[in-house]
């Protein structure tokens, strides 16, 4: 079997899981959850093995492994699909299948397989917990087997999205990834907060996508083809894509293009102004966050826009000025990485602060995407997955381990609440190592984790190309994000329990630390094969493989930055210093926040998100809930199209009572009376003769025998 | 020798004489009398047909023949009948038997 053949294979198992799980196997958790996890290894080991075949390619950007079938005849064309794999989908489907296979591992664990089922758990809502020998314990998920097709639904669409070649498929499998954080986001369906959130991510990414598909359809349009190869790798077909004025703006049909596809991105990975969704995402359960922030959807967002980048920087020269769209990712990626660093200070919530995180890093990837450095958030995608997979998995084995204090003490607190935390650092000694080592790998903790090699190349891309502004605003948001985590990292594991639920925190099972301890591995390890060959002292010792790899993946290799002493030292600063900041501030917290104080009225606007949800309802959801109730429903729906619908009824009702009363009335029945009515008197008349009377009958007969035979007389004898 | 409208007189006065008895009287019994009356008209017709026009074929006394054996089955029947529903109305009245009345 050829190694295209292989890639081929790579998203199918997942799907097969999905439809053998729901059809087959959903009644046994067991033979469920081994469908899915057994599933999801068979495409991690054929990933594996396609990715190594990438990795031992000789020039790979130049010759991908491909292969493509023929499947749409549109016209005298035929529109093929196929699989890609270039250095790019090799090291994005690297961190996707660990990710994905570690997420699918820790879901066994974090939906209480092995406990009894709760006397009060219904589907649609969390287990509650149940009583066995006088205690209470965890109980196992109502909807444990459902949860394994859902999530493996989810991994057939990012598999779909990365082994993709053209812009098609990777967009159909965008939307099976839009429905399935739909289905996820309301795994708890039962709960208001989950249903409502799952509508907004879902119409929040919808508007994203709409765009999106305009960008298909013009970029279709405009070049005949679909495929990544023929558009991308094209000096030709770039050029003139490039040249050709889009008549909007001043921008060409590529800049167009590429910001309609941009904001496909926006939408998906959460840029703002289209942020909204990712932290109520939050109300599915903690593997799906993982899943959502760290494996998948979000982070197809980002490959999308690496993927297009030729498109997106057509008409843009290394070091030149930067097209309008370029400005347009810049700007906005720089803005949300700030932005949304701001507001997860303000967050108690253990999983919200991860949200914003989420949106702030990727805000990173999308700026230095906008600034030309591609390696770079390639780069930063890949580390980012490993460590936000492990602090999402992190996050929800604290919360776990809460919960087991909250069922032991019977307290009624919120188990994800940070100010509810503290001290776990002895009770879950595995998650908090593991948990370390992610929020280090965020904050970027200088030489040893890998987020640190990946700010730092972005940082040094931006410097060394003088885009002071994006530099500037990466930095203020690399010392808000190391804050943060260490807030995070001090509320929660450090100091003393600041409730009885936090004393009787317990460490989570094996099926959920493995995972833990296989994602810190990567958290540290990712960033090795990235360290820049001029880096003093440790440079060189290992080669700086991923800037080689990944930028054979464009036509013209992008040139690895020239080292410079200040962006390595402000990596170094903004690092450090975050993280003592964090742990000065923090560090004697009790169940206030120290900050709320001194900051006052700013800290209240952090904390609501600078009012855009509320901003977002009376901008667009009251308006359309007006419209729809005022316009749509009162009086298109009720007075005019219900007007038309009685109007034809009563028209109709009238015609028919005319027929009824000239036609069928007088006519139909009158003729069907008439014949009974004669039938009926011509008996009354002759049953008289019928007296049983036998001799009377004789008579009869005799007399017309009679009758006969004189009137046959008479005839003949005439 | 005897003329065929002689013969023929007499049938159709035994013929009249079995009508009559079957019209007028009430006894069923005495109806079926008249009924053999009437069917013994046919056979002296029959016979007599037979013996004045075609002497040479014997289907007229054959259907005198059949006519009798008929007329004993006939009797036969009737007679149960009138056993069986005397039994049930205690009458062999004709006139008060209209069970078959509208």
């Amino acid at each position: 079997m050829t190694i295209a053949t292989l890639t081929w294979l790579i998203p199918l198992p997942p799907l097969l899981a999905f439809f053998l799980i729901l059809l087959f196997t959903r009644r046994n958790n067991a033979i469920s959850h081994i469908v899915g996890v057994g599933t999801a290894a068979l495409s991690w080991l054929l990933g594996m093995i396609v990715f190594i075949a990438a990795i031992g390619a000789e020039h790979l950007g130049e010759n991908p492994i491909t292969s493509s079938v023929g499947w749409l005849a549109l016209g005298d064309k035929i529109f093929s699909i196929g699989v890609l794999i270039d250095p790019l989908s090799a090291v994005t489907l690297f961190f996707v299948a660990w990710t994905v296979l570690m997420i699918f591992i820790y879901s066994i664990g974090y939906h209480n397989f092995g406990q009894p089922k709760g006397a009060h758990d219904v589907p649609g809502l969390p287990p509650e917990g149940a009583e066995e020998h006088g205690h209470r314990v965890p109980s196992v998920e109502p909807m444990y087997a459902r949860f394994f097709a859902f999530i493996g639904l989810f991994a057939f669409g990012m598999y779909t999205l990365v082994v993709s070649d053209n812009l098609l498929t990777l967009f159909v499998g965008w939307e099976i990834m839009g429905l399935c954080s739909y289905l996820l986001i309301g795994f708890w369906y039962a709960k208001p907060s989950a249903k409502a959130a799952a509508i907004k991510a879902f119409m929040t990414t919808r508007v994203g996508d709409v765009f999106m598909l305009l960008g298909i359809v013009a970029l279709y349009s405009a070049t005949g083809t679909l495929s990544f190869r023929e558009i991308l790798y094209s000096h030709e077909v770039l050029e003139t894509l490039a040249n050709t004025p889009a008549g909007v703006w001043g921008l060409s049909a590529a800049g167009l293009i590429g910001l309609l596809l941009f904001i496909g991105t926006v939408g998906k990975s959460a840029q703002w102004p289209l942020h909204v969704w990712l932290p109520d995402a939050m109300e599915g359960p903690t593997p799906v966050s993982a899943m959502i922030h760290a494996a998948t959807m979000v982070s197809a967002g980002v490959y999308m826009v690496l993927r297009m980048f030729p498109l997106l920087s057509a008409g843009w020269v290394e070091g030149g000025d930067l097209t309008t769209t370029m400005t347009v990712m810049a700007f906005i990626g720089a803005f949300t990485a700030l932005f949304a660093a701001t507001i997860a200070l303000a967050q108690k919530d253990i999983k919200r602060v991860l949200a914003y995180s989420t949106i702030s890093q990727l805000g990173y990837m999308i700026a230095a995407l906008g600034i030309g450095a591609y390696v770079a958030a390639a780069f930063h995608l890949v580390t980012h997955a490993f460590f936000k997979a492990l602090l999402f998995l992190g996050s929800g084995s604290v919360i776990h381990g809460m919960e087991h204090g909250v069922l032991q003490t019977g307290e009624h607190i919120d188990a994800q609440d940070m100010f509810n935390m503290g001290g776990l650092k002895s009770k879950m000694p595995i998650t908090f190592w593991t948990f370390l080592i992610g929020g280090f790998a965020l904050s970027g903790f200088p030489l040893i984790t890998a987020g640190f090699w990946s700010k730092d190349e972005i940082l040094a891309d931006a410097f060394a190309n003088g885009r002071w502004i994006v530099f500037g605003v990466l930095a203020l948001a690399a010392v808000l994000t190391a804050f943060y985590t260490m807030r995070q990292i001090t509320l929660t594991f450090l100091g003393t329990p600041r409730t009885k639920a936090a004393e009787h925190a317990s460490e989570s099972v094996r099926t959920m630390t493995l995972p833990l301890i296989v994602l810190a591995v990567f958290a540290i390890g990712a960033g090795w094969v990235g360290i820049p060959e001029s880096f003093p002292g440790i440079g060189g010792v290992l080669p700086s493989w991923f800037h080689d790899f990944v930028g054979g993946t464009l036509l013209e290799h992008p040139p690895a930055a020239v080292f410079n002493a200040t962006p390595l030292l402000v990596s170094f600063a903004v690092a450090l210093g975050g993280l003592g900041l964090g742990w000065l501030a923090y560090r004697r917290s009790g169940q206030t926040d120290p900050l709320r104080q001194p900051l006052g009225p700013i800290y209240t606007l952090l904390e609501r998100k600078y009012y855009f949800d509320e901003l977002y309802d009376w901008l667009f959801v009251r308006p359309v809930k007006w419209f729809a109730e005022q316009f749509t429903y009162l009086f298109l729906d009720r007075q005019v199209i219900d007007g038309i619908l009685h109007r034809i009824a009563r028209a109709a009702f009238s015609l028919g009572r005319i027929f009824r009363t000239y036609f069928d009335a007088p006519v139909v029945n009158g003729f069907g009376d008439f014949t009974a009515s004669v039938t009926q008197s011509f008996g009354r008349a002759l049953r008289k003769i019928q007296t049983g009377q036998v001799q009377q009958y004789l008579l009869f007969v005799a007399l017309l025998a009679f009758g006969g035979l004189f009137y046959y007389l008479l005839t003949i004898l005439q | 020798m005897i003329p065929l409208s002689w013969y023929l007189v007499l049938a159709a006065a035994l013929f009249s004489l079995g009508l009559y008895g079957v019209l007028a009287r009430k006894n069923a019994i005495a109806i079926l009398m008249g009924v053999e009356l009437m069917l013994n008209a046919v056979n002296v017709n029959l016979v007599a047909f037979w013996r004045y026009l075609t002497p040479d074929s014997v289907s007229g006394q054959a259907f005198a023949v059949m006519v009798f054996a008929v007329a004993a089955a006939e009797v036969a029947v009737g007679l149960a009948l009138v056993i069986s529903i005397y039994r049930r109305r205690k009458t062999v009245a004709a006139d008060e038997i209209n069970l078959m009345k509208w």
